[in-house]
């Protein structure tokens, strides 16, 4: 990995281009209501033509003061709302937010608890980059992959409603382990999701990885170099696309992940092209864990001795899980009492968001939906 | 009476078009029904794009209204025509209520030459492509107007590239055009012909189809054609101007209601007529296949049935889907509409056999099959393809496209000169 470097190689927010000539600059709103801003983010553009000079990102939007909320409910009761900030990786954010508790309370899951965990979790991987592939591709202009990913992503979705009755903000975990047993024939189910999954993923990469238009639209589009990355705090498949192997699942394995054989797919070249190679080889790779836990998930209890009213002792703790876009981290204080004192949540929505401006400077408007795209934001986490 | 009636019959004996025999009863009949015949074209293709494009995309498409969908498109007509009309307030009125009719107008009037026959055309114009060509490239018009009027970035930038897109990529079109005109001129006299008829006569006279003469240089010039007509109608993979996902819908972002669908009118028109102009200048227009290779009374008997046969088989289809209907009180009627659709399919098919009448309409059945062909890949395109982005369109039209239609177009005059002096030394 490189080191983390402070300084802005090539990060220069003020000065923006001088427009050629004595053009008139064009300042454009994109959204709040776009097709293409996956939610409700807006953007303002200043444009040369169809060229940007610099942007700037309006948020909140969605703001439903999740951190607010956390403050004001037990550590339990807290559990479901953190589902509702990246909404297409739910079980994400509720591993995250488990696995914190469990740090502050220091405890640990059962060691099947925490197989079903992996398991779960790399499904919704899966099914988060699928969601991202279909709106991708659909905001660059090829509009059939989204719904041969949806058709696939139903599969997974399948599988968590058996699992806990939900499909999308699911709360299939608890602090200490898991509530519900797995159901019977899970196993097989999953490993059936596996056989089924494994040719579409080259079912997807026929219609776009070599398509001309698809190269074109995308390769050298929003560069960022892992420099950039580190310094703007940009993480996930964005981060491993510009060449930095950086992975928490590998870095500060949590969960069952040490005991699981698998690669961090990283790019070179830190454009569109490449994150959408690295997304597409994490989703491969995300199959090799699931099977290889699915093989060897061990029998016992799937909940840990955890109080029934929990009180941790006074003291913060910050854990950060690898969310499918990015780091996701949660900061809890403890007063002592049922409730946290402070929840703060890093999102890797949030802070990815933040290189958007660095990566469309001089691109086309077009060039934007790309970048916003390729981004994979979720604004639920963005406004929290 | 009598004279009228000879008058009426006097076309009906001619080889011309009405329009060049000068008999303004048929004018009005065959402006009539290509308009009419234009409406349901554009209406079933609405519901063929829905369809195609739903099953090539793992659904089903439109499926509630009438049997598997068939009200669809009459039903989102009803809906646009009672939507309220909006004009914005910081619009230009006038242009902007102005502004689809200029597309509207420009997509229609270019089927005054096309040459669904040797006397099913309206007129046949000595000027004909250029006609077509130039009534065509008069939307552009319409699209600026609508774009500026409408007074908001999204449109004008839509407008903008649409009109840079159209224009930039006719002139690749021209040398295309250009090149199969000069193979017209590759008879004894050497004198080639503008005309939509007589272009489609010079291939039978030929012997073959101006996409299979001096392979490859016809087919590249072709294939520069379909790439071109693609940008021309703003279609996918370059549908820019109305990119939805960066300009919500390009120069008619704020028309509603009517409006907006004479502007879904216009481009649907535009395509078949593109497709009109591609099938008339490579494909043999009206032509069976193998006119030459396979002629005589068997193959002529074999080649007249296979219209009435066509539509046999599509009846034959709606029969078989309606048997396999869900057998449910609640799908009676649904049922019931699909076999009486089989059923008017039939009819057609049947009267499609009488010698008399599918003498005189084969030629529109092939013509017509042809231009279905590319309607489908029209289809196929948007159901496959990204989108390029602006420059990068650009590039292919003045940078691809463009050098490789002047040097086919140069190929060509040479090839042509050549055979020409071979045969006349």
């Amino acid at each position: 990995m490189n080191e983390p470097n402070s300084t802005l190689s090539n990060l220069d927010l003020e000065t923006p281009e001088k427009p050629f000539l004595d053009a008139n600059e064009l300042v454009i709103n994109m959204g709040p209501q776009h097709p293409a801003t996956h939610g409700v983010l807006r953007v303002i553009l200043r444009l040369d033509g169809e060229k940007v000079l610099g942007l700037e990102c309006v948020i909140g939007y969605l703001h439903r003061g999740v951190e607010k909320i956390g403050e004001h409910r037990t550590y339990t009761m807290f559990n479901p709302y953190v589902d509702r900030m990246d909404y297409v990786a739910a079980v994400s954010n509720g591993l995250g937010y488990c696995e914190t508790v469990e740090k502050l309370l220091n405890v640990e899951a059962p060691p099947r608890a925490q197989y079903v965990r992996v398991i779960l979790t790399e499904l919704n991987r899966i099914a988060s980059h699928q969601l991202w592939l279909g709106t991708h591709a659909l905001d660059i202009g090829a509009i059939t992959p989204l719904f041969y990913t949806f058709r696939d992503r139903e599969e997974i979705l399948k599988i968590y409603e058996r699992y806990c009755g939900a499909r999308l903000t699911t709360h299939a975990f608890r602090i200490g382990g898991l509530q519900y047993e797995t159901y019977a024939g899970f196993e097989k189910e999953v490993k059936n999701f596996l056989n089924f999954f494994r040719p579409k993923i080259d079912e997807y990469e026929e219609l776009l990885t070599t398509n001309r238009i698809w190269v074109e639209r995308t390769k050298k589009i929003g560069v960022i170099s892992g420099k950039d990355c580190i310094a703007l705090g940009v993480t996930g498949p964005v981060l491993r696309a510009s060449g930095v192997r950086w992975d928490l699942r590998k870095a500060q394995p949590y969960a069952a992940y040490k005991k699981f054989d698998f690669e961090i797919p990283i790019g070179e070249n830190g454009d569109t092209y490449d994150r959408y190679l690295v997304r597409m080889a994490e989703m491969r790779q995300s199959v090799r864990i699931i099977e290889q836990a699915v093989e060897s998930i061990p029998e016992g209890p799937i909940m840990a001795k955890v109080p029934k009213v929990i009180k941790p002792p006074v003291g913060e703790v910050y854990h950060s899980i690898e969310a499918p876009k990015g780091e996701l981290g949660y900061f809890i204080v403890s007063d002592g009492s049922t409730q946290p004192y402070r929840v703060r949540v890093r999102p890797p929505s949030f802070v990815n968001l933040q290189a958007l401006d660095l990566m469309c400077r001089g691109q086309l408007v077009a060039d934007v939906i790309a970048v916003i795209g390729t981004l994979d934001i979720v604004l639920g986490e963005v406004d929290r | 009476m009598n004279h009228l009636y000879e008058y009426i019959q006097s076309y009906l004996k001619s080889d011309q078009t009405p329009g060049a025999a000068g008999n303004m009863f048929w004018v009005l009949v065959y402006i009539m029904l290509v308009f009419a015949a234009l409406s349901v074209a554009v209406i079933a293709m609405n519901w063929l794009e829905r369809k195609i494009l739903a099953h090539m995309q793992v659904r089903l498409g439109p499926m509630r209204v009438g049997p598997h969908g068939l009200l669809q498109p009459i039903a989102d007509a009803l809906k646009l025509l009672l939507k309220e009309d909006l004009i914005p307030a910081e619009a230009d009125a006038l242009i902007f209520w102005v502004a689809p009719f200029v597309v509207v107008l420009a997509a229609f009037t270019v089927f005054v030459v096309v040459p669904f026959g040797p006397t099913h055309a309206i007129t046949d114009m000595n000027i004909g492509i250029l006609f077509m060509l130039g009534v065509s490239s008069l939307s552009v018009l319409g699209i600026v107007m609508a774009g500026w009027a409408s007074n908001s970035h999204y449109p004008l930038i839509g407008a903008l590239r649409s009109s840079a897109q159209m224009v930039s990529y006719e002139v690749a079109m021209g040398l295309a055009v250009v090149s199969a005109i000069l193979m017209t001129s590759l008879n004894a006299t050497g004198t080639g012909t503008l005309s939509m008829i007589g272009i489609v006569q010079a291939q039978q006279a030929q012997g073959e189809w101006f996409i299979f003469k001096f392979f490859p240089l016809g087919l590249i010039a072709f294939f520069i054609f379909a790439v071109a007509m693609i940008a021309e109608t703003n279609r996918a993979p370059f549908d820019l101007a109305e990119a939805e996902s960066e300009l919500t819908a390009g120069f008619h972002t704020e028309y509603s209601g009517f409006r907006w669908s004479l502007f879904f009118l216009a481009e649907y028109s535009a395509m078949i007529a593109v497709s009109s102009i591609a099938v008339t200048l490579w494909l043999g227009g009206w032509l069976r296949p193998f006119p030459n290779l396979l002629s005589g009374r068997a193959a002529d008997l074999i080649f007249s049935l296979v219209p009435g046969a066509t539509f046999l088989f599509l009846a034959a289809m709606c029969f078989f889907n309606t048997v396999r209907m869900p057998k449910h009180p609640l799908f009676r009627v649904q049922t019931m509409g699909l076999a009486g659709f089989g059923v008017v399919l039939a009819l057609v098919g049947l009267v499609l056999f009488i010698p008399a009448v599918s003498f005189r309409v084969q030629d529109v059945f092939w013509f017509s099959s042809k231009v279905a062909v590319f309607m489908y890949f029209y289809i196929w395109y948007r159901g496959t393809f990204p989108r390029y982005r602006f420059d990068q369109l650009m590039q292919i039209g003045w940078k691809t496209l463009l050098p490789m239609g002047l040097g086919v177009l140069i190929l060509t005059a040479s090839v042509a000169l050549l055979q020409q002096n071979l045969w006349h030394p």
